[in-house]
């Protein structure tokens, strides 16, 4: 599985204006460069793409289709499921075994609440735990919570909600401390100052790193610490199917369903914090995606057929660099670090053609635009569009053996199919990455609907309409902690009533109404990849 | 069925299917019809959720991988371990000392390793894990936390191991001591936290937020960007 003919040879001119090209920095694009290349080519604006959503509390709302049919899609269980002996209660249920979840369920334990954990699949299972690149925070003196504020809000195109921003920015260095107070470990020197570089979009160097197992480190020890607490109750294997409320319109816990057994049951709770991450496995406009294999979306599902609103949920982000050769980790992610560390993207003439840490959709855009107008990328045998990330200039620029001890998962997945990134740039895609917005959210979590929090991807408004590298395992880790946080406070003062799922009804109502009748049934929970016929 | 695509034999759990050679594991599976609840996680090689036990036909020796990092090769018999019920103890991590007697009361069984390095040749991220075992019975943290980083917990070391050590919950009780710890402190992150305590920030910040767009705009363009 090593490069074809071809590509060596395009590779021998990318070598040949590598000496050229190191110390060369391509201009940075103006905002309205910026605007014309995402409006022409970034898959947000392909207008085919997309569809307004036809029921619900948004209803009109433009959307990517595939995530429009599954809002709109059948319930999994009736409207009259026998809720009237739970099979369990606890005060906080937290739904999603990621970064978000983990840090929801501590916090809540901390601040006294009973808390369960239950998760789709095994817990860990998340897309914390494949972020690579770092988390942000600014910490240096010549940094501030100010700056990342304005590298977030500039980045999400100036329609993030400010008090999200606000709690991001102000809560990072908190977050960092508190993360290494649970014995996670961030690259240092030996003096104690954290090891920081720049990301897509960030205007000082505050992406602390673990190697590039940056999400994997944060995800481990938090799961270590959630064990390590027999308050806590994990439940595995046991997706949410559908949220439950009581007759003041207030949530009052979740249907599971066991996904060996197929048994669906009550869990009555006083609140629920619904961390159930991204949705990257609905594949919008056909991308293959980063995302971990239950990354399809449940929560904002299950959130908007309670009657939640859901925001910026028609920007999803495509990171501008997944693998696109070999075929069999097609879309997978090549991180962001590989830039900040100094590698460039050349075109199949070995020439920069953006700067290499425009946003993400910006750099996406500009990806897609090399390759479809302007002819100059590399194609593979199956098709695939690519550029050239030229991955050996790290050595040069930061000294041999560098790519190795700062990237040793990028270097392993590609030594797994007989590339050596060390030595020979990499082929590289736009990949479907991140769900920008989600559902709509104040910065204690609260959604519209009473005793409904969220935390992690699943949520919207805090990086508007794109999210910056580094702020997405920083959002689980702050947002998670303080819907832990609001979570046991609600739950000392709220008591849940008689359950029901009245909104099902009403729901099915709708859809007749508009004349869906689909035999869709969501939450999907598994992405269909078995092979048909 | 397409002539077209080259097809192998594989043995999924000892039953045989015909999948196209240029497939992974994990994808050739699918490729067979299996749905997976089990065995399947990031599908990106971070998670340890598909480790996988192989080996290929009139070939005695056992081989370990990812299955959503592994091709197959014709001939392969495989076999998914999902889970594995290692030991795995409980502790509280701000309760401890990072010495060596705390590893070796959270987990005596260490110091019953063999040194016998089975637990390496198993290892998909191809770890030293004999090595770092050897430094956890010296108990030397740092060693064990550096050496066994780039760890997946997919527990494939304790499924092979004939002493029954849990390396990677070890391992994972060495890394947070080393982080809590050994790791130097970042003062600089220290005196942050303290300034936002104190609210040094809070009044720039509300400036940002209540400024007009425009303005903001400009703000963001005029910013000065880190070299």
């Amino acid at each position: 599985m090593t490069y074809t003919t071809e590509m060596l040879e395009s590779i021998k001119i990318v070598e040949s204006t590598r000496a050229q090209r190191i110390g060369q920095v391509f201009p940075t694009m103006s905002m309205e460069e910026r605007k014309k290349v995402l409006d022409a080519f970034h898959p947000d604006f392909i207008t085919s793409g997309m569809r307004e959503v036809r029921v619900g509390v948004c209803k009109g709302d433009r959307t990517p289709i595939e995530l429009a049919d599954v809002l709109e899609a059948r319930p999994r269980i009736s409207p009259d499921f026998d809720l009237s002996s739970p099979e369990f209660e606890t005060d906080v249920l937290v739904v999603g075994g990621g970064g978000a979840g983990a840090s929801a369920a501590l916090i809540a334990q901390e601040n006294g609440a009973k808390v369960t954990l239950v998760t789709k699949l095994r817990f860990g299972d998340a897309n914390t735990m494949m972020a690579q690149g770092g988390i942000q925070a600014a910490d240096r003196p010549d940094d501030s919570p100010t700056i990342h504020y304005l590298d977030v809000i500039g980045g999400g195109h100036f329609v993030n909600y400010p008090d999200l921003v606000e709690a991001l920015v102000k809560d990072a260095p908190i977050v960092i401390q508190w993360l290494e107070s649970l014995g996670a470990m961030f690259d240092k020197q030996p003096d104690g100052i954290m090891m920081e570089e720049h990301g897509g979009g960030t205007s000082r160097k505050r992406m602390h790193s673990a190697r590039d197992y940056s999400g994997a480190e944060i995800m481990r020890t938090l799961r270590d610490e959630v064990r390590n607490r027999p308050e806590i109750e994990v439940i595995e294997f046991c997706p949410a199917v559908e949220l439950v409320l009581d007759e003041l319109g207030q949530i009052c816990g979740v249907v599971l369903m066991n996904l060996e057994t197929n048994h669906h049951f009550y869990v009555r709770s006083k609140v629920v914090v619904l961390a159930t991450g991204g949705s990257g496995r609905l594949h919008y406009q056909g991308f293959p995606t980063t995302n971990h294999y239950g990354a399809t979306g449940d929560g904002i599902v299950l959130a908007y057929r309670a009657g939640a609103q859901l925001a910026f949920l028609d920007t999803m982000q495509y990171h501008p660099t997944g693998a696109a050769y070999p075929d069999q980790i097609l879309g997978q992610l090549v991180t962001e670090k590989v830039r900040g560390l100094g590698a460039q993207p050349v075109n199949c003439k070995g020439e920069q053609f953006v700067y290499p840490l425009e946003p993400r959709d910006v750099e996406s855009a500009a990806f897609i635009r090399e390759c479809k107008e302007h002819n100059l990328g590399i194609t593979t045998p199956s098709g695939q569009p690519a550029v050239w990330l030229d991955t050996p200039m790290i050595d040069m620029i930061q000294g041999e053996g560098t790519i190795e001890k700062a990237l040793p998962a990028m270097v392993r997945q590609y030594k797994r199919f007989q590339i050596d990134m060390t030595r020979l740039p990499i082929l590289v895609y736009p990949t479907l990455h991140y769900q920008n917005g989600g559902v709509k959210m104040n910065a204690d979590c609260h959604t519209n609907v009473p005793g409904l929090l969220i935390a992690g991807e699943a949520g919207g408004g805090i990086h508007g309409r794109n999210r910056l590298m580094g702020n997405s395992l920083l959002d689980i880790c702050v947002f998670g902690r303080r819907a832990g946080f609001t979570a046991a406070q609600i739950s000392r003062e709220q008591q849940p009533g008689k359950p029901h799922l009245q909104h099902l009804v009403t729901w099915n109502q709708e859809l007749d109404a508009a004349g869906i009748n689909g035999d869709l049934q969501s939450p999907i929970l598994i992405p269909d990849y078995v092979r048909h016929g | 069925m397409s002539q077209t695509i080259d097809l192998i034999p594989i043995y999924i759990m000892g039953k045989r299917y015909d999948v196209p050679a240029s497939l992974t594991i994990m994808k050739a599976m699918e490729w067979a019809g299996y749905t997976l609840i089990r065995g399947v996680g990031c599908r990106g090689g971070f998670c340890g959720a598909c480790s996988t036990v192989y080996r290929i036909k009139d070939d005695p020796k056992l081989y370990f991988g990812l299955a959503c990092q592994t091709i197959v090769q014709p001939e392969m018999y495989l076999g998914q371990i999902p889970f594995f019920p290692a030991k795995r103890a409980s502790y509280d991590i701000s309760q401890l000392e990072p010495q060596a007697a705390t590893l070796f009361k959270i987990y005596p069984e260490l110091l019953r390793c063999l040194g016998c390095g089975t637990c390496t040749k198993a290892c998909p991220q191809e770890l030293n894990v004999k090595g770092y075992m050897a430094a956890a019975m010296r108990g030397d943290i740092s060693s064990i936390a550096n050496m066994s980083f780039d760890c997946i917990m997919c527990g494939l070391c304790a499924a092979r191991c004939p002493a029954e050590e849990p390396q990677y919950n070890i391992a994972i009780l060495a890394r947070r001591l080393y982080g809590r710890y050994l790791s130097p402190r970042s003062e600089h992150l220290y005196t942050r936290v303290e300034e936002i305590k104190a609210g040094k920030f809070d009044g720039e910040i509300t400036e940002l937020k209540l400024m007009k767009p425009e303005q903001l705009k400009e703000r963001y363009k005029a910013r000065d960007i880190e070299a």
